[in-house]
């Protein structure tokens, strides 16, 4: 860019507005994080607090004593929150498993084979991307039922990985077009099986592809709580979106009100998705990008 | 975000053999099967079971249109849907503003950029059970944080118990889903603005278009594609609303909160009426199909 030479006058006046705009633009930036941000370091310190320095009033800001009490008697509300913690993460495993693996052959599949019906398949696949999830619940509890599978945690798996499926296999087949082809070639050459080929040449190139939509899998069953309300009726099956959702509708499962109970869970059950984001933000991003990586 | 868009590639296909038209289906075929079993079946069950009355339990019977003819009829369905509609209608413009306000600035060279972006978009990867008991905690009357702080600035006498009276209960989940769902849309109108060529700008501003004039004639116009996208996915979230509804107020105060996915879920598991709830589900979903279809007619590309 060409600059054209100025007079000093007019060269400070620029500089002086350009800083004031600067100021403006950073105080409003440092606003909007200090209002992100509050509420989840307030939910965060207060689980910490003694229930004596929560209820106070005004409540203190920084815990004058620390404690973990809120945390160990969590083990005393319901079937205890290890148990619930523990259904969260078998159901998300449950998920990303189905998920990664169906999407990657899918995703294979759909980029490097040619055959009869291909593309009505694949629209096929798509189609749930266009209609929400929440129209099809009801028949989809009868056929859940059907199965044996309502009121389980793999049923409710099944439920999240169909709901990922459409965006996994989308991104999949994005990231397999990308892998050039001579690679495949070689390996052809050597007289490689089709499913060796992916499992041994493809599998290593198209890992943050499976990275991203194991992520957006973790997301999504870790904090789904529709389905998890209608499809767990048991309260030992819970997972913790499900717990926490009870926790208001029936406040006596917390033996009350219980605010740093309550915030402890809120702790537990967001931590995991914040480090989690924060360290793999770039595959997050990736997945709004149709499967690209910087 | 035009890539979501399916497109089906077949240029330098290499040639295909009948055991390579094999593995194609074999790879293909386990999602396949999943996606009829778990998405396909119901879907077309969902029509069927519509048209009869079909209890949790027990045998059903079809009764023809008679779910659909009963629902015009049911005030609970016009509240809900005129409620579901208002909601949508006050909460898109927030999100959206802020949310593009968010990606200009998380789009500028400033210092610290990757940590804004990230601060923005946190609560967007947290469920909301969490944010609805984190907000719950900060609205209590007693020693909530929002209204300890609106009497230390002398601007309440007496404290707001929020989530008891509808104009406050609507005001305060409206700032609990901004603060939740704006990130989302910052980060997609962020894609789309550095997708937008840099020469763009340099062009514009040798020709002495300011920021302003850049923001109108370059940003904006080209941002079209994805302000439709994020436009269509808020418009459709706060259609499918339930769980802020659903944990914070519960439908109240005085069932003024029931939103449509509220009323199918109550009708399907409190009242059993399978059939019934899932003719709402099918006028719901016309009703989104109707308007994103709308939306995208209106920001299509106009060349």
């Amino acid at each position: 860019m060409a600059v054209i030479p100025m007079q000093q006058e007019q060269w400070t006046r620029r500089k002086s507005a350009h800083y004031l705009r600067f100021g403006l633009i950073y105080f409003a930036a440092v606003a909007l994080a200090v209002w992100f941000l509050f509420p989840i370091v307030w939910s965060l310190i207060t689980s910490v607090k003694p229930a004596s320095e929560i209820n106070a009033s005004p409540p203190t800001l920084l815990p004058a004593h620390l404690t973990t009490l809120n945390y160990t008697n969590l083990n005393k509300v319901g079937s205890g929150i290890v148990r619930y913690t523990s259904n969260s993460v078998l159901t998300a495993l449950y998920t990303i498993v189905g998920t990664v693996v169906l999407s990657t052959l899918a995703g294979y599949g759909f980029a490097r084979f040619g055959f009869r019906g291909k593309n009505i398949l694949f629209i096929l696949v798509l189609a749930p991307l266009m209609i929400p999830f929440q129209a099809i619940m009801i028949p989809l509890f009868l056929v859940l039922r059907t199965l044996h599978l309502n009121n389980t945690l793999l049923g409710l798996a099944m439920v999240y990985i169909t709901a990922q499926l459409p965006f996994g296999i989308f991104i999949m087949r994005n990231v397999f077009a990308t892998v050039p082809r001579d690679i495949e070639e070689a390996a052809l050459i050597d007289g490689c099986s089709p499913l060796r080929m992916l499992y041994r040449v493809m599998l290593p190139l198209v890992m943050p592809g499976i990275v991203t939509i194991g992520l957006f899998a973790f997301f999504n069953s870790w904090n789904e709580l529709f389905a998890a309300l209608i499809y767990l009726t048991d309260s030992d099956k819970y997972t913790l979106p499900l717990l926490l959702a009870t926790a208001r509708t029936n406040p006596g499962l917390f033996g009350g009100t219980n605010w740093g109970g309550l915030q402890a869970s809120v702790t537990i059950s967001m931590v995991p998705c914040l480090l989690i984001f924060i360290f793999l933000q770039r595959y997050y991003v990736s997945g709004l990008t149709g499967g690209a990586v910087k | 975000m035009a890539t979501l868009s399916p497109t089906i590639e077949r240029a330098k296909a290499p040639p295909t053999t009948f055991s390579k038209q094999r593995a194609g289906l074999f790879f293909v075929l386990p999602s396949v099967l999943f996606m009829s079993v778990f998405f396909m079946v119901p879907a077309v069950m969902a029509l069927w079971v519509s048209l009869h009355n079909w209890p949790l339990f027990g045998p059903h019977k079809f009764i023809g249109l008679t779910n659909y003819t009963n629902l015009l009829k049911d005030p609970q369905f016009w509240s809900s849907l005129s409620f579901t509609t208002f909601y949508a209608v006050i909460v898109t413009p927030p999100i959206f503003l802020l949310g593009f306000g968010m990606a200009l600035l998380a789009n500028s060279g400033l210092r610290g950029v990757r940590f804004f972006r990230t601060a923005f978009f946190l609560p967007n990867v947290i469920s909301f059970g969490a944010v609805c008991l984190m907000w719950y905690f900060m609205l209590n009357d007693q020693i909530g944080i929002i209204n300890v702080t609106l009497r230390r600035l002398s601007l309440i006498h007496s404290s707001l118990i929020w989530l008891a009276n509808y104009n406050t209960a609507m005001f305060a989940i409206i700032i609990l889903v901004v603060w939740k769902a704006a990130g989302g849309t910052m980060l997609l109108l962020l894609i789309g603005l550095q997708a937008i060529p840099h020469d763009l700008y340099q062009a514009a501003s040798v020709d002495g278009a300011g920021g302003w004039e850049q923001l109108r004639f370059i940003t904006i116009p080209l941002l079209k594609r994805t302000f439709a996208l994020a436009l269509v996915l808020s418009v459709t979230g706060s259609y499918l609303a339930f769980d802020q509804f659903y944990i914070l107020t519960q439908g109240g105060p005085q069932g003024r909160t029931i939103t449509m996915v509220y009323w199918i879920v109550k009708n399907a598991f409190i009242s059993f009426k399978v059939g019934y709830a899932t003719a709402i589900s099918m006028v719901l979903l016309l009703i989104l199909v109707v308007l994103n279809a709308g939306q995208l007619y209106l920001l299509r590309d106009s060349e």
